[in-house]
């Protein structure tokens, strides 16, 4: 077990350097050097100066060097300087991270538990007329992109015109539209509209596996064995079917954490709230370097962390492949 | 006994149960009905697809979505299970009625440990707290026999071997001493020496808590050992029920007659007394005759009367409570012998063709799912040598990894040897994988497989692709003497020519298997290698298939290498016979000196698990403890020193640590035991027709 994981580190490790440094190699290609020059310096610089500024920034020694210098530095903590936000890096992305961990924290806890219940209550019976509704709902909501669900679910809580909010209030919305304020307190006002965006595109395919998953266990063999037993139907579910039935769910719900990542973009940008996402995008837009190498390293991070724990998750539910 | 309350455990009365699908109803169960009283063990013997599971499943109330009982009553201790609802149910499923099934492993949830799957029942049924359940699970698991029960109750199901999955079974039926226990095919899945041992507990314990049992199987023999009463079912119906001895010695239904003509019992001889198929095939639910569902296959039907109107079950006067489903019981001649065809020779062996000298078979396997660990020897042939003649059949025995499949292979050029020889007709093949055979060497060893199911291409029709087969042997110049040749095969193996345009999935399992005999004798072979050929037919359909084998064989003067692991079939058509046991030949000899003292102790357990259907027949009781080993890891020594019952009578510990040789105990019959001359001699038979 122990090898196992180690040998997914160094994976990690290997995929980490090569993503690193196709960013490097991108970020400084000429015309993203000269626009970062413009951007720092003066925006009418002439071709010299930008050279020279350039120059005077270190910018034209060898790449490779360079990036061996920004390696040598992040293995010893220093991430660098943001050049939009002027602050070090390894501050901001912490920071941000933070936000952006609320974020995921709150989504999971309401996508993965009533994904699950859907896809149980679905996949249980098969065919029947829960199953044909939840499963409706589910494939629906897999279907609309986070910026359209976004959108509608703005008009119907969040405009003071249309949608509910008139219907229930005299003046305001019944939620918040937009989320920046989350990042002081978080409160169902301000944070209900971007989780619930998020989990329902996410809760839709989780619900179909486990629904699938869940429909082939209770058509097993040992399920019969359990309902000869003399078990009820509840317990059934419970003791003999979950466990069986979560095997692949699992690793979906596992694998749903990188897609997270680009959810956030979008829905941190819609909502305009200050995570992980919206500095992403605030770095590309500005080509600030070292920004986004810290940020494709986190991507990295949480990709492989993710199946790391997907898979050893799987090892501990499915007793038959456990490592001896 | 003295049951002074004789109202029966189990009282089913003209069920019938129907499969409700798309293509309309299928009336799987018809006019069903049966009694089990108190402490009696029934047994439900029937083909497959007779509906002996919907049965056992209606008892249970447990047929789907789809499946309903439309017609009848099942009455345990006198309620109507039919009119009970969910909580009544539940009440006695797995508390008064405990059901077990065909595979063990399937049966057992693979998340959960065997302990707390045992201890759910008393703590359901009794409200047991969950030290009293866990102290009962050990009693019942320490009872099943079962080592080291408190390691048993932490595994997990994929942990154990098959006998002892099925033992788990078994146990978590037996927590809450049903009165009624339902086992379907409960040893179809595990080895014939495995099988005696769950058979032996099964009665056991059934007689130790007095528990009723409905014993579903398609053996006959099975049921000879385990129960009192029998049913057989034909095509969904009851057509004869009574007591083991008026059904097997006394039998009046033509079909139960057939059954019992269609197995080879120790008195059948493939040259004096042939064994007689029933003919035709079992019709589908939806496709069954008017008036007798048998009136087809059956031998004294007389059209206008049999085929009048539903056949209604009679009491056979004088026995008791022994009924059959056939108008015309008292006119036929039960005692008259079969029309038999006529005697045959027996056929004088020729030449040696096939000769395999010190075969090895290593296979390499990588160590765990994750990669680590180093490699291992599995040795799946140790040290094979044998010799077989022209028109012989030599019999290959053993069970599941024993090594039978892995000798086929190496024959066959699907694998190659790991060292020793093998010579066909002079010329040595240990070495040529298939691929790099001649077209000569191809077709002169062929083979039939156990499944029909798998060999052929489902997207061809059957003449196609015997004509290919034609093709790639070089038999014939022309299409249109392939063509012939194919009608010809298909002669031979008694299908009419029409079927050559007929697709695979247009043919029943019986039919497919002809066809697999046909392409394996297309070429002329010299040997043929039949591993299984038989076993995943039906029975009535057997007898046929194994008759039709012989025959050709005996009409070629080819070479059988007949795989099996049914000593009943080998000791019937078998010239000599080889025994072997994890890689190992144990014993090889004539039929007549392997089936008779001196035995190789595995020999002799074998001959003693098998089960025999019938009533004269007295065997001497000879059960194996444990599994058997893995080939992975052998045990040091004789290869069956785990589990033989005679390892006191070596001296010494040389069984534990000597490879015993193959011993010539004269005229080729060789024994690979370190037992002396005077205790082999000393030996009795196993089986004996009283
Ligand atoms: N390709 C393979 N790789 C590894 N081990 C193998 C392979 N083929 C067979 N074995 C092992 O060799 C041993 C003998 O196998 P074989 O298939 O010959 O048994 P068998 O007597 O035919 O069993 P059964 O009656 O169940 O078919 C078994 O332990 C099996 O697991
Ligand atoms: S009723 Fe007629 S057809 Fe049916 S088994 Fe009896 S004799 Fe044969
Ligand atoms: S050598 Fe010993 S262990 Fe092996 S079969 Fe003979 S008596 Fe039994
Ligand atoms: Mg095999």
């Amino acid at each position: 077990m122990l090898l196992f994981v180690l040998k997914r580190l160094g994976v990690m490790l290997l995929t980490a350097l090569c993503l690193t440094f196709v960013v490097f190699w991108l970020t400084n290609l000429e015309p993203n050097l000269e626009k970062l020059a413009k951007e720092q310096a003066n925006a009418r610089m002439t071709d010299e100066q930008v050279e020279s500024w350039l120059e005077g920034h270190g910018y034209r020694r060898p790449l490779l060097l360079r990036y061996g210098e920004w390696v040598g530095g992040v293995v010893q903590g220093d991430l660098g300087t943001s050049s939009v936000f002027r602050k070090p890096v390894a501050e901001i992305v912490g920071e941000r991270l933070g936000y952006t961990g609320w974020l995921m924290f709150w989504v999971m806890v309401v996508m993965v538990p009533s994904a699950l219940l859907i896809g149980v209550l679905a996949g249980m019976r098969e065919g029947s007329r829960t199953d044909r509704t939840l499963s409706t709902f589910s494939i629906a909501s897999t279907a609309t992109p986070e910026y359209v669900s976004g959108v509608i679910l703005v008009v119907l809580f969040a405009s003071s015109r249309g949608g509910l909010s008139p219907i229930f209030l005299e003046r305001g919305t019944l939620l918040k539209g937009v989320a920046t304020s989350a990042t002081d307190s978080i409160t169902f006002e301000n944070f209900a509209l971007p989780v619930a965006t998020m989990a329902l595109y996410g809760m839709g395919y989780i619900a179909r596996m486990t629904r699938a998953s869940m429909a082939e266990v209770m058509t097993a063999q040992y399920i019969r064995t359990a309902r000869l037993k003399g078990v009820s139907f509840p317990s059934i579910v419970i003791r003999h079917a979950l466990r069986n039935a979560l095997i692949a769910p699992f690793t979906v719900i596992m694998l749903q954490f990188p897609w997270l990542l680009t959810g956030v973009v979008i829905v941190e940008t819609l909502f305009n709230y200050k995570g992980f996402g919206w500095t992403l995008v605030q770095a590309a837009s500005n080509n600030d370097i070292e920004l986004l190498l810290s940020c494709s390293i986190v991507a990295v991070l949480v990709v492989l962390v993710t199946q790391l724990i997907s898979d050893v998750g799987y090892v501990w539910l499915n007793p038959r492949i456990r490592v001896r | 006994m003295t049951d002074t309350d004789d109202t029966p455990i189990l009282e089913i009365d003209k069920l019938s149960i129907s499969f409700f699908t798309q293509g309309g109803e299928i009336p799987a169960v018809m006019d069903f009905s049966c009694t089990v009283r108190p402490g009696e063990a029934l047994g439900l013997v029937g083909e497959s697809g007779c509906g002996k599971s919907t049965v056992a499943l209606g008892v249970m109330q447990d047929l789907g979505r789809n499946g309903r009982i439309t017609g009848g009553s099942i009455r345990f201790r006198g309620r109507d299970l039919t009119s009970l609802n969910a909580a009544e149910l539940r009440r006695i499923r797995g508390n008064e009625i405990a059901m077990i099934y065909q595979e063990p492993m399937a049966s057992l949830n693979p998340a959960m440990k065997i302990g707390r799957q045992l201890m759910e029942v008393p703590m359901i049924h009794q409200g047991a707290s969950a030290a009293e359940a866990r102290a009962l699970a050990l009693e019942v698991v320490e009872a099943v026999r079962l080592p080291d029960p408190e390691r048993m109750l932490r595994a997990y199901p994929h942990q154990l071997s098959g006998g002892q999955q099925q033992r788990i079974v078994i146990a978590m039926a037996l927590m809450s001493k049903p009165s009624l226990l339902i086992l379907d095919e409960p040893t179809t899945a595990l080895d014939v020496t495995v099988e005696a041992g769950i058979v032996e507990l099964v009665k056991d314990l059934g007689a130790r808590f007095g528990t009723s049992m409905l014993f579903i199987s398609h053996n006959l023999g099975l049921v000879l050992e385990t129960c009192d009463r029998l049913c057989v079912m034909y095509s969904g119906e009851a057509v004869e029920r009574g007591s083991i001895a008026d059904v097997f010695d006394r039998m009046r239904h033509p079909y139960t007659q057939g059954l019992f003509r269609s197995i080879p019992l120790p008195g059948a001889d493939k040259n004096a007394r042939p064994l007689v198929a029933i003919p035709g095939n079992f019709p589908l639910p939806h496709e069954r005759p008017p008036g007798c569902n048998f009136g087809p296959r059956c031998d004294y039907f007389q059209a206008g009367r049999c085929d009048a109107a539903p056949v209604p079950m009679a009491d056979v006067p004088g026995d008791d409570r022994h009924e059959t489903r056939c108008l015309r019981h008292d006119e036929i001649d039960w005692l008259a012998g079969p029309v038999a065809s006529a005697d045959t020779e027996p056929v004088t062996p020729g030449d040696v063709v096939l000769s395999v000298r010190e075969l090895r078979k290593y296979y390499e396997v990588a160590g765990s799912a994750f990669g680590t660990g180093e490699a291992r020897v599995v040795k799946a042939n140790e040290s094979v040598t044998l010799e077989a003649r022209e028109a012989e059949t030599l019999a290959i025995v053993g069970e599941s990894g024993c090594g039978k499949s892995t000798l086929a292979k190496l024959l066959l050029g699907l694998e190659t040897a790991t060292a020793g020889s093998i010579t066909l007709a002079g010329e040595e093949i240990q070495d040529i994988a298939v691929e790099a055979r001649d077209r000569g060497t191809v077709s002169s060893i062929q083979m039939v497989f156990q499944n029909p199911f798998d060999t052929l291409n489902p997207s061809h029709s059957v003449g196609a692709q015997i004509m290919r087969v034609l093709e790639l042997f070089g038999v014939g110049n022309s299409t249109a003497e392939r063509r012939e040749r194919m009608l010809e095969l298909l002669d031979m193996v008694k299908l009419p020519r029409a079927f050559a345009s007929r697709m695979p999935r247009q043919l029943s399992g019986g039919q497919k298997q002809r066809i697999g005999i046909a392409r394996a004798f297309a070429g002329t072979p010299k040997v043929v290698v039949a591993d299984e050929p038989v076993s995943a037919l039906d029975v009535s359909v057997q007898a046929a298939v194994t008759e039709l084998l012989t025959e050709i064989q005996r009409r070629n003067r080819t070479t059988m290498l007949f795989i099996s692991h049914d000593l009943s079939i080998v000791r019937y058509l078998a010239d000599r016979v080889m025994v072997m046991y994890l890689g190992h030949v144990v014993e090889i000899g004539t039929t007549d000196e392997v089936f008779s003292p001196p035995y190789h102790p595995y020999t002799e357990a074998l001959l003693s698990a098998v089960p025999i259907a019938d009533t004269s027949v007295v065997k001497k009781h000879v059960v194996l403890e444990g599994d058997i080993p893995s080939a992975m890891n052998p045990p040091p020594g004789c290869p069956f020193q785990t589990r033989c019952p005679r390892k006191a009578e070596v001296p010494g510990d040389r069984c534990e640590t000597e490879v015993p040789p193959l011993r010539d105990l004269g005229h080729g019959h060789g024994v690979k035991c370190h037992l002396s001359r005077e205790v082999l001699d000393g030996m009795e038979p196993v089986i004996r027709i009283a």
